[in-house]
């Protein structure tokens, strides 16, 4: 657990997370630092909980125990007024685009717009159609969702996760069933966003080369708990066997991580943090 | 046997969860109606597609039924040289009863159905989640237009059912069986009583739509977020629904004869 950043740098810190889905534990006590300003990626294999974790930075699911601040603030403990208030400088890019499917493509990126702002109408435009064409989607702003492939609804949500120009962005599998082309843009655009504006960014994703190419601090999850972490190229070299494996390109491959069991676990435990 | 009454028990506690979950989401719901009211636009739409799309259907089961209600009181009527107050015998039934009970009916199976499905869905693809991460309250955004707008279509919807089927009572009666045209009306006009009836009628429309609309959204709000839990809820929305109907007519009608 080197590179943690220093206290008041650090946007995000999860300390002791421990959740439970029924009798299936998630996380384990997990300790997290996101620090301000860069980009940290969150990898694992699926099913980990990597979605559980950013729903639970969200404030939409509670910690069975451990703490969960953002920006100073303990996420859990705020009043609804105040979670919202802090919500909007959050955006998330939602695995499933979560799209809301009775609005057009331009009225979803306008949508936290219109909701929070009180600018109006001719600025409402401009302002959307150049996130729309931040991901490339200009001329597709009369669609509707439903008339949108995967990858397209997903960079329309990323258009509307950025609307509002949060400090902080959760991209949850950004890069999913993207083409190339489309995805060394979304790649840029992450990093532009991230180092224009200062924002922080974490990044939830499978796609490792894209992942570490843009990571600047980057964490292996897997079995509940946190088995590696450090910058790209330390987890590059790493000893750690299942990192390697992970890292090396067979993310959905090795049955251990589909399926750790205690032992191995504690194997992981003796490699990785 | 033990295990009889674990099982017992424990869906008792499930039964008081859901009521309680129930009793939030009304809460949460009327908590979001000052900020409705700055976005009329919002009751507007659902007005729309709770209450006008419900408008066919309702408007040919009204005829309909009250042509039945004409055919049928007539026989009775006419054995006691009673035809005169077919009128007021179509009138009372539709207003006092029919209106507001098939109404409701109707309504739980057209809208209601709609309403969780749409609700149901919004959940499982996420959407409702979406707007709780963009600072977007769902209860207060989605469902208050909605059960505002259930609540006020359902007494508009059974007052033109009944309205409608008086009409229809009115062509069968006096088109087909030749009951005075003028006594039919003015037997209705003298005989049925605001207060006793009609405004008895519309206090039980307002109920049946604060019942079927509750239920709609909680079914739809609360249901397992994958296909099936959401045809699921379509169902159950409907069956209870009209059990609750059914049932609150029933001790309604009780209360209101004392
Ligand atoms: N609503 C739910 N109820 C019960 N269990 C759930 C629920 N949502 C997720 N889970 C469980 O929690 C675990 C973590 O889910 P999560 O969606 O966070 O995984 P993930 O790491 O994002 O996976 P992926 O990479 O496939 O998106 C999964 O094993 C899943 O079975
Ligand atoms: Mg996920």
């Amino acid at each position: 657990m080197n590179h943690a950043a220093a206290p008041n740098d650090t946007l995000v810190r999860i300390r002791g997370l421990t959740f439970n889905r029924g009798s299936r534990v998630i996380f384990d006590g997990v300790d997290i630092d996101i620090p301000r300003g860069g980009v940290t990626a969150i990898m694992g294999p699926s099913g980990t909980g990597k979605t559980t974790l950013l729903k639970l930075i969200g404030g939409q699911l509670r910690p069975d125990a451990g703490t969960i601040e953002v920006d100073g603030l303990n996420v859990h403990e705020l009043s609804t007024r105040e979670l919202y208030e802090l919500r909007m400088r959050m955006g998330m890019l939602f695995q499933t685009g979560a799209l809301l499917t009775d609005l057009s493509v331009f009225d979803n990126v306008a949508y936290p717009l219109r909701e929070h702002t009180r600018l109006n109408a001719s600025m409402i435009r401009k302002l959307v159609l150049m996130k729309l064409e931040a991901v490339g989607l200009r001329g597709a702003r009369r669609l509707m969702p439903g008339e949108l492939s995967g990858g397209m609804a997903r960079r329309v949500a990323m258009a509307r996760a950025i609307a509002l120009d949060p400090m902080m962005i959760m991209y949850d599998e950004p890069f999913t069933g993207q083409d190339p082309i489309s995805m060394g843009v979304l790649v840029q655009l992450i990093r532009r966003l991230n180092d224009a504006a200062g924002v922080s960014s974490i990044v939830v994703s499978h796609d490792v080369q894209e992942t570490l190419s843009i990571a600047d601090l980057v964490y292996v999850i897997s079995g509940g708990k946190v088995i590696e972490s450090g910058a790209p190229d330390q987890l590059r070299s790493s000893e750690g066997a299942s990192t390697r494996q992970f890292i090396g390109g067979l993310p959905d491959g090795p049955v251990p991580f589909h399926y750790p069991s205690a032992g191995l676990t504690a194997d992981l435990f003796g490699d990785g943090a | 046997m033990i295990r009889q009454l674990a099982a017992l028990g424990r869906s008792g506690l499930a039964f008081s969860a859901r009521l309680g979950r129930a009793n939030l989401l009304m809460l949460g719901m009327l908590a979001g109606v000052p900020a409705m009211l700055r976005r009329p636009r919002l009751l507007l739409e659902q007005l729309f597609s709770v209450g006008v799309l419900t408008v066919l259907i309702i408007a040919v089961s009204g005829v309909f039924v009250g042509m039945v209600l004409g055919l049928q009181g007539y026989y009775i009527l006419s054995r006691f040289g009673a035809e005169a107050t077919l009128g007021v015998m179509v009138a009372a039934s539709l207003v006092r009863e029919l209106g507001p009970v098939v109404t409701a009916l109707l309504f739980a199976g057209r809208a209601g159905s709609a309403l969780s499905a749409e609700i149901g869905l919004m959940k499982s693809t996420e959407q409702l989640s979406g707007l709780e991460m963009m600072a977007v309250n769902p209860q207060h955004r989605v469902l208050t237009p909605r059960l505002i707008a259930g609540i006020l279509s359902m007494p508009l919807l059974a007052a033109m059912f009944s309205m409608l089927g008086v009409y229809g009572g009115w062509f069968v009666g006096v088109g087909l069986l030749g009951v005075d045209d003028g006594t039919y009306w003015a037997q209705m006009q003298s005989q049925i009583d605001w207060n006793e009836d009609i405004l008895n009628g519309v206090i039980k429309s307002v109920v049946f739509g604060v019942v079927c609309t509750w239920i709609a959204i909680f079914q739809g709000y609360d249901c397992v977020p994958t296909s099936e839990g959401v045809s699921r809820a379509t169902t159950r929305t409907v069956v209870h629904s009209s059990l609750a109907v059914l049932g609150l007519d029933f001790v309604l009608t009780a209360l209101m004869f004392n």
